[in-house]
């Protein structure tokens, strides 16, 4: 695969550990967040911990959307699946995420019409379809995906297609990286910057990290070369004294974003005053919203939606674990109460959230290594 | 018989999808509650299939049921999978299928010449895997309480001389063979499906792995320990269990385990580990370290079986699970799949 | 957070100039290009599919630059190793912290 294999080479993957060693300060523990779920994803997929020194540190993020969405938004969403005529359309992301009454998949197995998409205009797609019927795309994501339901709804407007609506839970990226660096026990050495997010933003909104936090940020890309060749990066800024916004994935990311993809957002869009995050709690324009102007097709707006509030189970310790002070291992319940077959926590939901991450691929492993190595 | 004091640990309410994906909810439902009731106390590892003896000869038993979407895809359809999957679930349990009884669950409405063409797929499948098709029964339900057609096909055979198949006899060494690439079958499905609006050119596997089953037997039989066809939940899933029943850990190297390009781009597209995507028409092998080398030469040497791999070994650690390592020394565990595959976007 | 891959334009949509069809190794998708319509991709082209959207064009003078950059970690590394001792140490680092001069192909 182009693009992909060569950036899995073993040889430059071992030559770009080595430059981490060398690069690292024996003297000096340095705590790297990865703010992105598709990072903390390949990291564990392709075992990349394995190669850093113990002294580099890597924290997870809160870059997972499916994590941070609480439950009562899920309610909302699946409430209106039980009107007649409705089909609930949404990522197979979400499908097995629980609602206080079960996932979307348990309501389709009860007979509700629940139906997986890869794509927000194949939720358009069954509009055109099924004229009888409502369909409502559930939008979940960052700036990566939120320009895609835009102009889905840009199309939906044009076409006039009246049958289809969004139940919007598009987030942005800099509040939450804003609330983590606010926390008072965070203490973290630099930022691994979501690549994919990047395309849309680019780079100049990582500025004031630098700037204002004097702290490094390498926007990077997800193949195992490009999270290591990051964390060279950032081991150099961090040896040199500097903090500056650099660009690993300049193959994918203009510096200045996708201009296209940013006028779509603006013209669906506005920011929400305040979202809830699961496991952060309320964080002040955070979130989208659809514009007046397209209500038609916002589910929010046109149904009642009874605006569920769900609050974390309190023994759950998520926000510390998305902060970073904890990790996934010492909250209270993990592994016991809250597994990915039967999440209680948000990191536990997606394949993507830390605690699902480190349970399915680091879980045991120190015995596991020692086994390999023999 | 069951008693009162059976000890049945299913918990959950009701019956999800899941329960029927064959990953980890579906062995809670069968060892937490089909087992305590049916089979007692006692029952060694649930296998592929039964091996009973009547009058002193020991024969193999299994039934599966086999309900897909859409009913015919590239490579194969309901009828042929019907066939193969019984046949090789009796041919990895160390079996040569002799006679299936098939049991067909319809839908008022199907049209006849759909279930022509069923019947006829699987009477050339059951040519092709030297098998009868001794007797049968129809039930039709009412349009709309069930999908088209199901089919449930139940198998005896005779067991393979010179080789015993059991979990308890793997050990710390043995050598891990898959008899080909993964994940064709299930990627097919998906595709097939339409929902995604994928295309490729990419055929489901299904097919009878006795040949392969035999000619492993005949030139490596004692070295075979254990042997799976990994359906439902993969390769992952075959080897989680394998890993729970003896107790051991397995090791695999990623880039031994042969994946075709678009299957490997499909997964890509749609997050997938190629590890946990269905096959109906390949099977994992435990072989003694001695005679793995062998075993691999007749796997490749027999039709079908060119692009056998040895992906991996037995170890001590990390017991009860499976790990993936890669060419540059990072590692990762895979864990049995909860649930279907679903394609994400984060 | 978002999962996206590359994938090569094989031919665009007659019918409608914002779709294409775009192959991922041998698996083929209609993928929608309103995102790049400031500078629309041709075939031959590849992107970076995202929800069945292209996000982004992908550089390959770029791509092999980074290549370059990785390739020459470690051999600037074992070159730093031979000077070592003749105070040369710090005059490599930089220059290899500078961004790498584009070669052409």
């Amino acid at each position: 695969m182009k693009f992909v294999d060569e950036f899995r080479s073993p040889r430059l993957i071992s030559r770009t550990g080595e430059e981490i060693r060398r690069l690292a300060d024996p003297n000096r523990h340095y705590r790297i967040m990865e703010v992105c779920g598709g990072h903390t994803h390949a990291i564990y997929r392709f075992g990349l911990k394995d190669l850093l020194p113990s002294n580099v540190e890597l924290i997870h993020g809160p870059g997972c959307p499916v994590c941070v969405l609480p439950m009562g938004r899920i309610d909302d969403g699946l409430s209106l699946a039980a009107e007649p005529n409705f089909i609930f359309a949404a990522f197979g992301d979400m499908m097995r995420v629980p609602g206080t009454h079960g996932s979307p998949l348990e309501y389709k197995a009860r007979g509700m019409d629940v139906r997986i998409v890869y794509s927000p205009t194949d939720a358009l797609k069954l509009a055109r379809s099924n004229p009888e019927k409502h369909v409502m795309f559930f939008a979940i994501g960052f700036e990566t995906t939120a320009p895609s339901t835009a102009l889905t709804l840009v199309r939906a407007k044009a076409e006039g297609l009246r049958n289809f609506s969004v139940f919007c839970n598009h987030v942005t990226i800099i509040p939450a990286i804003r609330a983590i660096l606010d926390s008072p026990d965070m203490r973290l050495d630099g930022f691994v910057g979501p690549g994919h997010v990047s395309t849309v933003i680019g780079c100049r909104p990582y500025d004031w990290i630098a700037k204002d936090e004097g702290k490094p940020v390498v926007v990077s890309g997800f193949e195992p070369l490009d999270i290591l060749q990051s964390i060279v990066m950032l081991l150099r800024q961090l040896r040199k004294g500097e903090a500056k916004v650099e660009n690993q994935y300049k193959r994918v990311v203009p510096w200045e974003g996708n201009r296209a993809a940013l006028r779509a957002m603006a013209e669906v869009f506005e920011l929400r005053p305040y979202f809830e995050w699961r496991g952060l709690g309320f964080i002040s324009q955070s979130a989208l919203k659809i514009r007046a102007s397209y209500a038609a097709w916002d589910s929010e707006q046109r149904f009642s939606v009874p605006g569920v509030r769900v609050t974390d189970p309190k023994a759950a310790q998520c926000g510390e674990v998305l902060k970073g002070v904890l990790k996934p291992a010492q909250c209270k319940l993990f592994g016991r109460e809250c597994t990915p077959e039967q999440p209680v926590g948000a990191l536990m939901v997606s394949s993507e959230g830390s605690c699902a991450a480190y349970f399915n691929y680091e879980h045991r492993k120190p015995i596991a290594i020692a086994a390999a190595a023999n | 018989m069951a008693t009162p004091a059976t000890k049945i640990r299913f918990r959950e309410p009701q019956i999800e999808m899941a329960h029927g994906a064959g990953g980890k909810a579906s062995r809670r439902l069968v060892e937490g509650l089909f087992a305590p009731i049916l089979f007692g106390a006692g029952q060694g590892p649930l296998g592929d299939a039964a091996h009973i003896q009547i009058n002193g000869t020991r024969i193999a038993m299994t039934t599966d049921s086999f309900v897909v979407k859409p009913l015919r895809f590239p490579g194969g359809s309901i009828g042929e999978l019907a066939i193969n999957g019984t046949v090789n679930d009796l041919a990895v349990s160390g079996a040569k299928a002799e006679a299936l009884v098939v049991t067909f669950v319809l839908e008022a409405g199907l049209p006849t010449d759909i279930l022509e063409a069923e019947v006829r797929a699987m009477a050339d499948a059951a040519e092709k895997a030297g098998v009868v098709i001794a007797g049968g029964d129809t039930k039709v339900v009412e349009h709309g309480k069930a999908d088209h057609m199901y089919v449930t096909t139940t198998g005896i055979g005779r067991l393979l001389s010179g080789v015993e198949i059991s979990p308890g006899s793997v050990r710390p060494g043995d050598k891990v063979l898959l008899s080909g690439p993964i994940g064709d079958h299930g990627i097919t499905i998906l595709l097939a499906r339409g929902d995604l609006d994928l295309e490729a050119d990419l055929r489901s596997d299904t097919r009878s792995v006795l040949p392969l089953v035999q000619a492993l037997v005949r030139e490596a039989g004692k070295g075979v320990r254990w042997m799976r066809d990994p359906t439902r939940g993969g390769v992952a899933t075959s080897l989680n269990e394998l890993a729970r029943d003896c107790g051991h850990g397995i090791v695999i190297c990623e880039e031994k385990i042969p994946v075709r390009d678009s299957v490997r781009g499909a997964c890509e597209l749609l997050g997938l580990d190629p590890l946990h995507i269905a096959n109906e028409g390949q099977f994992l092998a435990i072989v003694s370290a001695e005679l793995a080398d062998t075993a691999l030469r007749a796997l490749r040497a027999t039709p079908g079986g060119e692009e056998a791999e040895m992906i991996g070994q037995i170890c001590e650690q990390p017991a009860g699970a499976v790990l993936v390592t890669t060419l540059y020394g990072g590692t990762r565990l895979v864990d049995m799949l909860v649930g279907d595959p679903l394609p994400r976007i984060c | 957070m978002c999962l996206a891959i590359p994938g090569k334009v094989i031919e665009l949509d007659s019918q409608n100039a914002l779709q294409a069809i775009v192959d991922v190794v041998g698996v083929r998708r209609k993928v929608d290009l309103g995102l790049l319509q400031d500078a629309p991709p041709v075939p031959g082209d590849w992107v970076l599919i995202h929800v069945g959207f292209a996000m982004s064009k992908i550089s390959e003078a770029d791509a092999a630059d980074q290549m370059r950059t990785l390739t020459m970690l470690g051999e600037a590394e074992a070159a730093m190793q031979e000077v070592r001792g003749y105070g040369l140490e710090n005059k490599q680092n930089e220059q290899q912290d500078q961004s790498v001069p584009r070669l052409k192909q």
